[in-house]
This record gives C-alpha cells, sequence and structure tokens, in this order.
C-alpha cells in the first residue's frame, strides 16, 4: 500500500520536469560560468555589439572587472566608450530608448536578466536562430522569435566565419549573460560545497549526542 | 527561607524572582513530558519555527534595502542582489526560507491528519494552527507581491480580482483594498506595511498561543496512546521523557539536516526551478502584459486548481464565485476535522481500513491538485481537477460517517519500546 | 558509578564539541548580516573622487563641492590670507598638524599641496556643523572661519585656535593634481581613498 503511494507520487511529481505549453525546440547552450575566458569573450561581444541599443543597467563595469579578472586599464579602453562613461557605471545603450521604440517599433529591452527571465538555452538557440527571410522588414527573421523585431546585427560577423566559430561565439556571449543576470552565481556555486561539509561535520557531535543521550530510554 | 535567597544571590535568581523564567524553563522544557516514542512526523513543528526565525531575521534586514515605491520595487532587488555586501544571501535565504516554511508546515499538519493530532483534548491548539496557515497564506501573497516583477503583478491582479466577485460591495471593495482603480503604489505600500509588521506579529502571538496550548495539555504520539493516563507516583506520565535534554538533543539531528538542505537550496537551487521564483519575476511589472501562464506560488497550488475547476454557473451565481467559494471551503473545512472525525481512536494506526483508503486517496488527490494547479488549464483531460475536488471534500464530508461505522484495532495502554511500531 | 562518570565525560565532550561547531556556524550565518552594513557597491560609486576644474576660480573665494554627502571647501588663497596663517602659534592648538587630521602631503605650514588651493572638508571638527568662511569682505572683526553652532575658530590653514570647543585642527581629504587647474579630491596620486 505504502509503496503503491509512493510509486504514484512520484510519478505525478516527474510530469512536473516536461515543459508545458508549445514552445520551439531549444538547443543546449552548454555554458560554463565557471570559465572567465569565455565570460571575457562574451563581455566584450556584448559590448561591441549589443550595447548600441540595448543596455544592462544593473551591470556595474567595475563589478564584471574584478569578477572577470580584467584590469581596470582594459575596461577602460575597451568598454567605457573613451572614457564618457565612469568604471563604476551601469551598462547604458548608446541610442535612448525613445528613439529606439520609433526606429524598430518596440524599445529594446534591457537585458540584464534576460538569461533568467528565457533560460541559457533559449538565449543561445535565439543567437543562432537567425536566418535570411525577404518577408520581413530587415532581411532576417529567428526560429526562436518568428517575426523578430530586433535586426541582425551580428549578420557580418556570422558571415565571416564557420558556423563552428560563430557558434562557440554565442555560447560565449551567452555565458556572458548568464553571468550578467546573476554576478554572484560561479562564486556561490564554488563555496556552497564548503558550507555543506561544515554541516555534514556538524553532524557528527550532534547524532552521537542523542544517542548518548538516548541510551536512557528504554 | 530568608529572603536573601529568595532575591537570589546570582543573577539567575536576581531576574527568577522578578521573572519566572526557571519555573517556566521547567513548565516547558525540563518538566515537560513529551512521549517517547516521536517519530519523523514530530520534526515539522521545530523546524517550522526555525524557518519563521529565519523569515523574521532575513526580512527585517531586507527591510532596511528594499524601496517599497512603484519605481524603485524591482530595482532594489537587484540593488540587494548586487550592490548590497552579501545582500543576495539574504534574498535567497528569505526567498528559500519562504517555500522551506510551507514544506515544514505542510508536514506538520499532515502529522496531524496521521495520528489524529486534531481530536480532543487538542481542538484548541489545532484551531490555532489553522489560523497560523491562514496567516502564512496571506503573508505569502503578500510577500510575493513586494519584488513588483510581472508575476508578482499579475498574481496580485487574479487574487484582488476574486474580491470582485462577491455581490453588491465586490468592486467598490476591491477599489478599497488596492487603495486606487488599479494595482499601484498605493497598493504596494499597504501591503509591505502587513507583510513587515502586521502579519509577522499576529503571527509570533499566533505561534505563542500554539504552543502554550499543546504544552497545556500534552503532546500527542504516532500511537495515539493517553500517556498522562499512566503516571507514577510523582505524577509524571511513565510514558513520558522530559523534552530537555531528550528532545532537545534528538531535534538537534534534523535542525541540522533542515540546514543542509536549505543551503544548498540557497546555494545551487535558489530560484527552486522555476517553483519558488517564477521566470516571468525576472520582469518588472508590465499591466499591458500577462505572462503565458499565470501559477501562483506552489504552495497554493492545490486551491489555485480547485478555483479553476468550477466552470459552471450554477443557481443564479458565476462559476468565478462559486471557485471562490469552493476554495474557501477547502481550506474551512480543515478548522472542522476534530468535529467532523468520531473515530474512537485517533491514530490512523488503529483505523479501520476505509480510514486508511481514504487518507490515501486524499493525499493523492492533493498532490494531485497541486501538480494540476501548476500546469496550463487545459493540459489536463476537464474531469481531472473536478474529480480530485470531489475526492478531496468527500474525505471529510463522509469522515463522520466512515470514522463511526469502520472497526477500529484496539489502543494499548502502554507505549512499548522506543521507535518500535506496535501495530502495523 | 564509574560508569555514570564516562557517560557524563562523554556527554559534556559531545556537548561541548556541538555548541563550539553550533557557534562557529552561528558566526558564519551571522556574517552575511555584518556584511550588508557595509557601503554597498552603489554607496561606493556614489563617493567616488570627484574632479573640479579651477582655471576660472577667483582669488580668495571659496568653492563648496560635495563629496560622500560632505561639503568640501575649496579656498584659493590670496597672498594676505598665506600671510595671516604665519606667527599665529601662540594662539593655535596644533599649529604643527601633529595628528591624523590631514594626508602627509598636507602636513605643512599651509596644510595643502599647493600654497594658494587649501582643500578642507566644511565640518567642524566639534560637533559637525558648517563653518563659515569670513575674508575682508565680510566686515566682521575675525577672518578665517568660524563656526556658528558653538563659536569655533579655524585660521585660513584650517588650524583650530586655543579656547573654543573643537578639538582639532580641520580635516583635509586626500586630494591631488591631475594637472595646473584640475583638482581630483577623494583619493591621492597612489589611488588610495
Amino acid at each position: 500500500m505504502k509503496r503503491l503511494a509512493i510509486t504514484t507520487i512520484l510519478m505525478l511529481f516527474s510530469t512536473l520536469l516536461y515543459a508545458s505549453g508549445t514552445s520551439p525546440v531549444l538547443k543546449k547552450a552548454n555554458t560554463d560560468i565557471h570559465d572567465k575566458e569565455s565570460l571575457r569573450h562574451g563581455a566584450q561581444l556584448f559590448i561591441d555589439h549589443c550595447t548600441t541599443c540595448h543596455s544592462a543597467k544593473y551591470m556595474r563595469y567595475e563589478r564584471l572587472a574584478q569578477d572577470l579578472e580584467i584590469s581596470e586599464e582594459d575596461v577602460a579602453k575597451n568598454m567605457l566608450r573613451g572614457g564618457t562613461i565612469k568604471i563604476t557605471d551601469t551598462i547604458s545603450a548608446a541610442m535612448s530608448a525613445e528613439a529606439g521604440k520609433q526606429v524598430y517599433g518596440v524599445a529594446p529591452p534591457d537585458l540584464t536578466l534576460e538569461a533568467k527571465y528565457q533560460g541559457v538555452d533559449w538565449v543561445y538557440s535565439y543567437l543562432t536562430g537567425f536566418y535570411k527571410d525577404e518577408n520581413t522588414t530587415f532581411g532576417y527573421n529567428n526560429h526562436v522569435l518568428d517575426n523578430v523585431a530586433m535586426p541582425w546585427v551580428l549578420a557580418s560577423l556570422q558571415e565571416s566565419m564557420s558556423e563552428e566559430d560563430f557558434s562557440s561565439d554565442m555560447r560565449d556571449l551567452t555565458n556572458f549573460m548568464d553571468y550578467m543576470a546573476e554576478p554572484i552565481k560561479p562564486w556561490r556555486q564554488n563555496f556552497g560545497k564548503y558550507v555543506l561539509i561544515f554541516l555534514l561535520i556538524l553532524l557528527i557531535p550532534v547524532w552521537l549526542l542523542k544517542k548518548e543521550y538516548w541510551k536512557d530510554i528504554h | 527561607m530568608s529572603t536573601l535567597s529568595k532575591k537570589g544571590t546570582d543573577l539567575l535568581h536576581w531576574v527568577d524572582y522578578r521573572l519566572p523564567i526557571i519555573k517556566a524553563f521547567k513548565t516547558h522544557m525540563s518538566e515537560y513530558y513529551a512521549p517517547k516514542n516521536l517519530n519523523f512526523w514530530y520534526f515539522f513543528g521545530v523546524l517550522a519555527m526555525l524557518a519563521l526565525a529565519n523569515q523574521l531575521l532575513s526580512g527585517i534586514w531586507l527591510t532596511m534595502f528594499y524601496s517599497p515605491t512603484l519605481e524603485g520595487a524591482f530595482d532594489s532587488i537587484e540593488y540587494i542582489m548586487r550592490d548590497v555586501q552579501s545582500g543576495w544571501i539574504i534574498r535567497y535565504m528569505h526567498e528559500v526560507g519562504a517555500s522551506f516554511f510551507f514544506i515544514a508546515v505542510y508536514l506538520h499538519i499532515y502529522r496531524g491528519f496521521l495520528y489524529g493530532s486534531y481530536k480532543e483534548p487538542r481542538e484548541l491548539v489545532w484551531l490555532i494552527g489553522m489560523v497560523i496557515y491562514l496567516l502564512m497564506m496571506a503573508e505569502g501573497f503578500f510577500g510575493y507581491v513586494l519584488p513588483f516583477g510581472n508575476m508578482s503583478y499579475w498574481g496580485a491582479k487574479v487574487i484582488l480580482s476574486l474580491i470582485s466577485t462577491i455581490p453588491l460591495i465586490g468592486e467598490d471593495l476591491q477599489v478599497w483594498v488596492q487603495g486606487d482603480f488599479f494595482i499601484g503604489g498605493a497598493t504596494l505600500s499597504r501591503f509591505f506595511a502587513f507583510h513587515v509588521a502586521l502579519f509577522p506579529l499576529i503571527l509570533i502571538a499566533g505561534v505563542f498561543l500554539h504552543i502554550v496550548a499543546l504544552h497545556q495539555v500534552g503532546s500527542n504520539n504516532p500511537e495515539g496512546i493517553d500517556i498522562k493516563a499512566t503516571k507514577d507516583k510523582d505524577g509524571i506520565p511513565l510514558d513520558g521523557i522530559p523534552f530537555h535534554p531528550y528532545y532537545t538533543v534528538h531535534d538537534l539531528i534534523p535542525v541540522v539536516i533542515f540546514f543542509m538542505l536549505f543551503f544548498a537550496a540557497v546555494f545551487y537551487f535558489p530560484g527552486g526551478g522555476g517553483f519558488f521564483i517564477e521566470a516571468p519575476n525576472y520582469l518588472p511589472a508590465n499591466n499591458l502584459s500577462t505572462p503565458e501562464h499565470i501559477a501562483p506560488v506552489w504552495y497554493f497550488t492545490p486551491f489555485y486548481a480547485m478555483l479553476r475547476a468550477v466552470t459552471v454557473n450554477f443557481l443564479g451565481i458565476d462559476a468565478k464565485l462559486w471557485g471562490l467559494v469552493v476554495m474557501g471551503g477547502a481550506i474551512i473545512v480543515v478548522f472542522f476535522l476534530p468535529w467532523l472525525d468520531r473515530s474512537p481512536v485517533r491514530s490512523i494506526r488503529y483505523k479501520g481500513r476505509i480510514s486508511k483508503a481514504f487518507l490515501m486517496i486524499w493525499t493523492i488527490s492533493f498532490l494531485c491538485l497541486g501538480v494540476l494547479g501548476v500546469k496550463p488549464a487545459d493540459w489536463a483531460p476537464f474531469w481531472a481537477s473536478p474529480t480530485f475536488t470531489i475526492i478531496y471534500f468527500a474525505y471529510f464530508a463522509l469522515m463522520p460517517f466512515y470514522t463511526k461505522w469502520e472497526t477500529c484495532k484496539t489502543v494499548p495502554d502502554r507505549i512499548k519500546a522506543h521507535g518500535k511500531r506496535q501495530q502495523q | 558509578m564509574s560508569n555514570d562518570d564516562a557517560n557524563n565525560k562523554r556527554r559534556m565532550l559531545l556537548t561541548g564539541a556541538s555548541c563550539a561547531l553550533f557557534t562557529a556556524g552561528g558566526v558564519g550565518w551571522l556574517t552575511p548580516y555584518v556584511r550588508s552594513w557595509n557601503p554597498s557597491a552603489r554607496a561606493k560609486a556614489a563617493g567616488a573622487p570627484i574632479t573640479i576644474d579651477l582655471s576660472t576660480m577667483p582669488e580668495g573665494t571659496l568653492l563648496v563641492e560635495e563629496w560622500r554627502g560632505m561639503p568640501i571647501y575649496i579656498i584659493k588663497r590670496t597672498k594676505e590670507m598665506i600671510a595671516s596663517t604665519l606667527g599665529l602659534d601662540d594662539e593655535l592648538r596644533n599649529p604643527n598638524s601633529e595628528d591624523d587630521q590631514q594626508p602627509d602631503y598636507a602636513r605643512n605650514a599651509t596644510r595643502s599641496i599647493k600654497p594658494e588651493v587649501l582643500v578642507i572638508e566644511g565640518v567642524c571638527t566639534h560637533l559637525g556643523c558648517t563653518p563659515k568662511f569670513r575674508n575682508e569682505k565680510s566686515e566682521t572683526a575675525f577672518t578665517g572661519f568660524f563656526c556658528p553652532c558653538h563659536g569655533s575658530k579655524f585660521d585660513f590653514a584650517g588650524r583650530v585656535y586655543k579656547g573654543v570647543p573643537a578639538p582639532t585642527n580641520l580635516k583635509v581629504p586626500p586630494h591631488y593634481y591631475a594637472d595646473e587647474n584640475t583638482l581630483v579630491i577623494g583619493t591621492d596620486e597612489e589611488g588610495k581613498s
């Protein structure tokens, strides 16, 4: 009886693992948020190609310099738009939101939390999902987001390299966005084991203490 | 007794003369005799208290950094996550802690179902506990609105629009509760006051009363045996053991294991796989765009499934209002358990086969409703939610009958060896 | 009897070990709460050094800028103002700046890097009011800095007079000159703030 109940309950909860609704099939991003090299590359790609239109208003340059181990000079040279931005500022878009709305019909969204909202697999599939389509305003459509309003700013980059290399670049960019959505994530995933090990050690005297006192009880 | 020794020569007695701390310690700890056979199901009261303490501390700290304004709320969460030193872990402890609080409380309540902890003389403990549960649900609801993400907003919208289903006064009442014609800054500020000040105070008072009421009559046990029926010459129950040191030491183990699970979640799955923080909440509230699936947080989902299960207009009343009645009724009916259960025995171990069968299908139904509440309305066949809702109510509605009619086993007078089950 | 002793010893040992580990865990658990009270990244960004252009500043005037929530007084001292700081030693509490109220490069007669520019925090060292700038144009007998709250007086190098409630000289914040006319307040050349 008990076994039947437990089996039923487990089967029930396994249904929660399945995605619901009709969503497109997503490619696996396979990003490694502990790979600083990848994150640095992704950061530069993001700054170079995305921040013309998109802000990441919760991400401070200073923070990513610290976490990704980029020197302040390199950040100043490669990311701070020739000194018009301070390293303690957060990432702003070069274009204003109103201008974006006028040109593209919708203001380009802030991307700080995008990877958490959509998930890394979605972001990676999106970035590698653009294809030529004459029936669109800008000439490119997307497998993940049909009739996407965003023009394909990475078209020339994509055409200048092999599919493998481009996918690798997009993996780095996705990785960076994953980091950007929660900069503490690599650290907490690394530190957590020490907390759990400590608690495991704590369990030992606690267990023995209980056993010792409960000898009294028959 | 000389006045000197009464007023005490040490700090402990100085305080005790003025505030009865020694007597309190004896009554509630070192001379509170609890049954010696308390098992796994008896951990969750302590764990719920621990979870409450965690919510209070982490919550108060978050109040120092959170901005309860329309413009600032969402941004202030990211401020806590990124700019405040160690702010991220305080946020995660609070958010993971809320779910762990509910897990502990659901298992704590289930223990009551298993062992008849609600039966005489513990009816008041049960009622106060159910009030605590209601307060927790309100507290959780208000808390989820505060980050003001898109799910916060739309979840609030759905729940508040239930108010408008009340005939005659509903719409005006909803505006009064909101403080505006829509969910705005006024709503957020008052929810903040409720979540941070009012409800925690009432909750703490409730938990205090709950424990005092329990200690007044003594704890139940998995066998349902009344340990106070057999006392020794000093008036101490033969099958009772002092809570301190035996249960203080005993409960440390589940406390450490709770911390392990809790911190595993905080460090590795703080979003709870989408169940603790739902993805749409990573977007700021947008009153022009509803998320694809509005689902309440997991601890509300069984009741949400019941709310959605009613789709027929009936007796001139909207299905929407009936849904509210059914959902409310599902919680209210649990208050009446002490009087619905007319069994001569307390514990499921001694009840008849019908009770056991009913409890099992009720449990499965409740869990199924929970899963159904998470999924989109059209995920399961149309009859699923209504069927499980009916089973849910049948458990209670038929209980006065099956508990009276079934054949129960005889409950022994004494608890046998520690930890060993006496009946199968 | 000895069995009980052994038991008691074991219980004390295990209780002690558990308590010690719980305390250690408790410290770890409280650490984020204590740390969270430190200035946040946002506060540090807002408290970042400020840059001021002094090229158009008239002689003998006071410029007030805000840094870390404090008024910073920048005074372009005239020759008379600088001269007035000499010979005052008997009237001052700490004429040679023998304390930590200034960085090393400001421990000199004029308490500054450049004699003609004084940079001080406009915070009276008594109880924190903003001292008022008194020059010849103020038509007061006293020239220097006068604090209206309790009457403390400081000279044109920010040094405190004897016989007033304020105990120490006005503080000089870390600062340096990026070039001839560009003053950076909040950090000195090596980047210490």
